[in-house]
């Protein structure tokens, strides 16, 4: 007797990126057990690398062989090209975070654990990139969240790293839990999971000013903010950016802030068109929260991790101005936004990660003094990273801004140009600050102790994570026409 | 013939060199001499398009245009008019005397110095040809980094101050610029500033001109101005107050007048009283000035109070006139700088009250710095003679008081200019001059002779400029009391 079971018909392309990072961190789990401990650490670089790569490419072909958005699956996720572009800036941001971690000075013991766990994390991030029904939305979230959970306190020898897992663990939980509570809701007022059919419910039962919809939605928007690091919901921000390891950091701040912003623009502009006029509110309030909470606590820090850390909150407020936006021209501006923020993100902490290495202690404004003369091509890259943060033009940054301002303003809120505009001002500060700290002073003058252990080591691999944030940074101010191209085709896979 | 990439290349070709000068393991004096050589090609190619530069015609000339990004219409678009050429060329004499005095006077790190130095006059170059907003504002930008490193690591002791205050001053104004830029751009459809219309906009007009009066700077906003000034290496300040200051004029006249007529009309007065306050006032302190970049410092704010009179009185005599006099102060002042420079090194000190009696046994240094201090104080038959008078018969229409002020502060600067000239180079010496200071050396006059020879050529024949700043219309009277810019054809 053959046993006939109802299986949706399953677009296995759709699921490139994901099963490439599932297939590395499956490898890497192998290679734990048969590989001798000394080769660990490059086998499991290699292969995360190459599970990176694969993601990479899977969803540059993803993005070219779909022009028109569609589910699949059962409509569980969905086929576009938002979903394919934001894979391949998980992709590069892992990669070049897989790059950051292979000196990181961890024990043997756990590294193709490490590897796999990064992986598997990429994984859950190109599956929630693609979402489209509730249900796979918190799937993928808590997936990812979990292995970042375990990633923030692989390093048990380190300082903080443990406080820094389990603070994100508890406060992570907190924000999936309101995600799924919302979920709940909207499912409850709704009766439907699938984005574009929660739409069309509330449209044809004329549920827009159900209070259960409505707080459904507001939850939605906090447990995407948790993720995204917007204010208020970023208390976790610093101490987990501080205490974990640097390569970790780095790959958080990028593919993690990526992927829930994208995602909340994706739900919130599928499932919730009828609410807009609430919710771009609530976004743009959000987003004002994160500049000043952002710029303002970043001003006084001195460990460099901890300012990074700030400093991504306020660029989640920038981010999310596009998406309060509400328009074609913000989820074009979010999208390219995101190129050049998450190269920034991740080439920084990568520089915080080599100076981590060669001081042997945490990483604050003072001790980088000198340090820009010391070793040029770094020097030049943070410098280059913290101008391009600042929105200074010949970095991408600088493109980013003009349109996430351009968004505002077509939206009609020329306030909150204004409002980003002031947040820039004052984030000169702390960003100079450390431009002034590597150039303009010397250790001597601070009488510092000289570092010591000689020349610092040769990293190739973290040199090239450097190098390749470095072009991209400084290419996404030259290639603005390809990329905008590229992120207007993204955008309009969502229905503006 | 196209010949847009000759604007092109002025731009890239700095840039180009500053890529060598980073990038290849040059020796100190290699890396000096290549990025002298590379400011005199800039020279070079400027003449060259002046020579093709045909200064009757109206529009813009030696243009180029290239999509940037298509959907907000933003894309590269450079040319020259008439008045930016003469400020390109500015440029690039002043950035090549700072670049031949560093390499003479010798710097550290020269492989960073020189390349910033050289990308600094790629930046200032495109500010003054871009015919885009946002190039403009990229420009705008480009030139603050540079700047922020060239003050910031080879400035004096209380660079890291300087450095803050310029930079918070000079980007709280580009901010508002930019958002300015934001919505005058989308609401106008382009970004093209030769295609673009005018605006009647207030505040996007307020949020171009807090740009440019910082970094002019227009009084009161110019707390910033003396600690960079002093805390920067001569040829920096050279270039600073010679030619940036003169990259925030431009934006006045390029984009301020040329863009909101209403705006400025309405908004006339206020500016006006705002430079005759900073005449005024820059000059008094340029006399009270303890030090010699004092004096030169307050005195480049109280020229551009007056280049800003003569713009803001949007007429024939007043525009001519400030194009004029942006040429000449900014000649001015970079010798002047570079000549502070060389007495520094000489005593150690800029404090008047330890210099004085330098002529004696030093004719090159003397003749060199009451040259162009003579000039500086305008003396009749000077460029600078020329300039100021045409400014304020041209502000004279708008009001008699305007004029009688500058004409008050003309004297003020025959006070401070003749107080400097005596207490450099007359008196007894003082403590700091030793018998064995030197007298100006050749490298030092190759460098500031130039600049020096060039005011002399212009005080021969100041029409030079005037006469091919806006196409046919010669520097004739205007009205009084009419504010109708006759010239609105001419201004872009």
């Amino acid at each position: 007797m053959i046993l006939a079971l109802d299986t949706p018909q399953i677009d296995w392309a759709a699921l490139a990126p994901t099963l490439a990072l599932l297939a590395a961190g499956g490898v890497n789990l192998f290679a734990a057990v048969f590989v001798p401990r000394g080769d660990r650490r490059v086998v499991g670089a290699i292969v995360a690398a190459l599970g990176f790569a694969g993601a990479l490419v899977a969803g540059a072909l993803l993005f070219a062989q779909t022009p028109d958005a569609h589910g699949v699956i059962a409509d569980a996720i969905q086929r576009d090209r938002l979903g394919a572009l934001t894979t391949m800036i998980v992709a590069g941001s892992g990669l070049l975070a897989i790059g950051t971690s292979y000196r990181e000075p961890t024990s043997d013991d756990h590294i193709c654990e490490y590897y796999a766990l990064v992986a598997w994390a990429g994984a859950g991030m190109a599956f929630l990139a693609t979402a489209g029904t509730l249900l796979t939305l918190f799937l993928g979230l808590e997936w990812f969240s979990i292995g970042l959970y375990i990633l923030c306190a692989i390093d048990r020898e380190l300082v903080g790293s443990l406080e820094a897992g389990l603070k994100y663990l508890i406060v992570g939980s907190f924000g999936s839990a309101m995600l799924l509570f919302g979920s709940a809701l909207v499912y409850g007022a709704t009766g439907r999971l699938e984005f574009h059919e929660i739409a069309q419910v509330v449209q044809q039962q004329n549920l827009s000013d159900d209070a259960l919809l409505v707080a459904g939605l507001a939850l939605l928007i906090g447990g995407l903010g948790f993720k995204a690091s917007a204010a208020p919901f970023h208390m976790w921000t610093p101490d987990v950016y501080e205490g974990a390891p640097t390569p970790v950091t780095a790959f958080m701040s990028a593919a993690t802030k990526a992927v829930a912003l994208v995602v909340m623009l994706r739900v919130l502009v599928t499932a919730f068109p009828q609410e807009a006029r609430l919710w771009t509110v609530t976004v743009a309030a959000v987003a004002c929260a994160s500049l000043a909470v952002g710029n303002l606590a970043a001003l006084v820090q001195r460990n460099l991790k901890r300012m990074l850390a700030y400093s991504s909150i306020s660029h989640a407020g920038f981010m999310l101005i596009a998406i309060s936006a509400d328009n074609a021209l913000g989820g074009r501006a979010l999208l390219y936004y995101l190129i050049p923020y998450c190269a920034m993100s991740v080439g920084s902490f990568a520089v915080v990660a080599a100076r981590e290495r060669e001081l042997n202690a945490p990483v604050t404004i003072d001790n980088l003094a000198g340090f820009g003369w010391e070793r040029p091509l770094l020097g030049v890259a943070l410098a280059t990273f913290m101008l391009g943060f600042a929105g200074f033009p010949l970095t991408g940054g600088f493109v980013g801004k003009f349109y996430v301002f351009a968004a505002a303003y077509e939206h009609g809120w020329t306030w909150l140009v204004i409002v980003g505009v002031a947040a820039t001002a004052v984030s000169l500060y702390y960003y100079l600050g450390v431009i002034r700290a590597m150039y303009m002073r010397s250790a001597a003058e601070l009488q510092l102790a000289p570092v010591l252990g000689g020349s610092p080591p040769r990293e190739l691999a973290l040199q090239t994570a450097v190098t390749g944030a470095l072009v991209v940074t400084v290419g996404s101010f030259f290639a603005v026409q390809p990329l905008i191209e590229a992120a207007k085709h993204a955008a309009a896979s969502l229905p503006f | 013939m196209d010949t847009g990439w000759l604007t092109t290349a002025l731009i890239l070709l700095p840039v180009a060199g500053a890529l060598v000068v980073w990038l290849l393991p040059l020796r100190p004096f290699a890396v000096g001499s290549t990025a002298l050589l590379i400011a005199l090609a800039e020279v070079a190619l400027w003449i060259d398009a002046v020579a093709r530069f045909d200064f009757d015609e109206r529009g813009l000339q030696l243009g180029q245009r290239q999509s940037w990004f298509s959907d907000l219409n933003v894309s590269y678009h450079v040319g020259f008019y008439g008045f930016s050429i003469w400020l390109v060329g500015l440029t690039v004499v002043v950035l090549a005397a700072a670049i031949g005095y560093a390499f003479w006077a010798g710097r550290e790190r020269p492989r960073a110095y020189y390349g910033l130095m050289l990308l600094l006059t790629g930046a200032i170059v495109g500010v003054f040809v871009a015919q885009d907003l946002l190039l403009f504002y990229v420009f705008w930008e480009a030139m603050l980094v540079p700047l922020y490193f060239l003050v910031g690591v080879w400035g004096g002791a209380g660079r890291l101050r300087a450095t803050l205050l310029f930079v918070i001053y000079t980007m709280a104004g580009s901010l508002l610029m930019l958002a300015s830029i934001v919505v005058l751009g989308l609401s106008q459809g382009t970004f093209d500033l030769v295609g673009a219309g005018t605006s009647g906009s207030t505040w996007i007009f307020l949020g171009f001109i807090a740009a440019f009066a910082v970094k002019a700077p227009l009084f009161p906003l110019h707390a910033w101005l003396p600690e960079t000034y002093r805390e920067s290496s001569p040829e920096v300040s050279a270039v600073l107050s010679g030619v940036v200051s003169k990259a925030a004029a431009y934006g006045f006249l390029r984009i301020a007048i040329a863009k909101f007529p209403g705006p400025t009309a309405d908004l006339r007065t206020p500016i006006l009283v705002l430079a005759a306050c900073g005449l005024v006032y820059g000059s008094i302190l340029a006399f009270r000035a303890p030090d010699l970049r004092g004096v030169i410092a307050y005195s480049s704010l109280a020229q551009m109070g007056l280049i800003t009179l003569g713009l803001f009185a949007v007429n024939d005599l007043g525009l001519n006139g400030a194009v004029l006099q942006m040429v000449n102060h900014g000649l001015i002042s970079a010798a002047l700088f570079l000549l502070a420079g060389a007495i520094e090194r000489r005593a150690a000190t800029d404090d008047l009250t330890a210099l004085g009696g330098m002529a004696r046994g030093r004719p090159a240094l003397a003749t060199v710095l009451m040259t162009t201090g003579v000039i500086a104080l305008a003396v009749p038959g000077s460029t600078a003679f020329a300039g100021e008078f045409a400014i304020l018969a041209g502000v004279f229409d708008t009001g008699w008081g305007y004029a009688v002020v500058g004409a008050a502060a003309i004297v003020l600067a025959a006070m401070y200019m003749l107080r400097l000239i005596s207490a450099v180079l007359h008196r007894e010496p003082g403590p700091s001059v030793s018998e064995a200071a030197l007298d100006l050396r050749p490298a030092e006059l190759s460098v500031i002779v130039p600049l020096v020879a060039i005011l002399l050529v212009l005080s021969a024949w100041p029409a030079a400029i005037t006469d091919r700043s806006f196409p046919d219309a010669g520097v004739t009277a205007r009205p009084a009391g009419i504010f109708v810019p006759t010239r609105e054809s001419a201004l872009p």
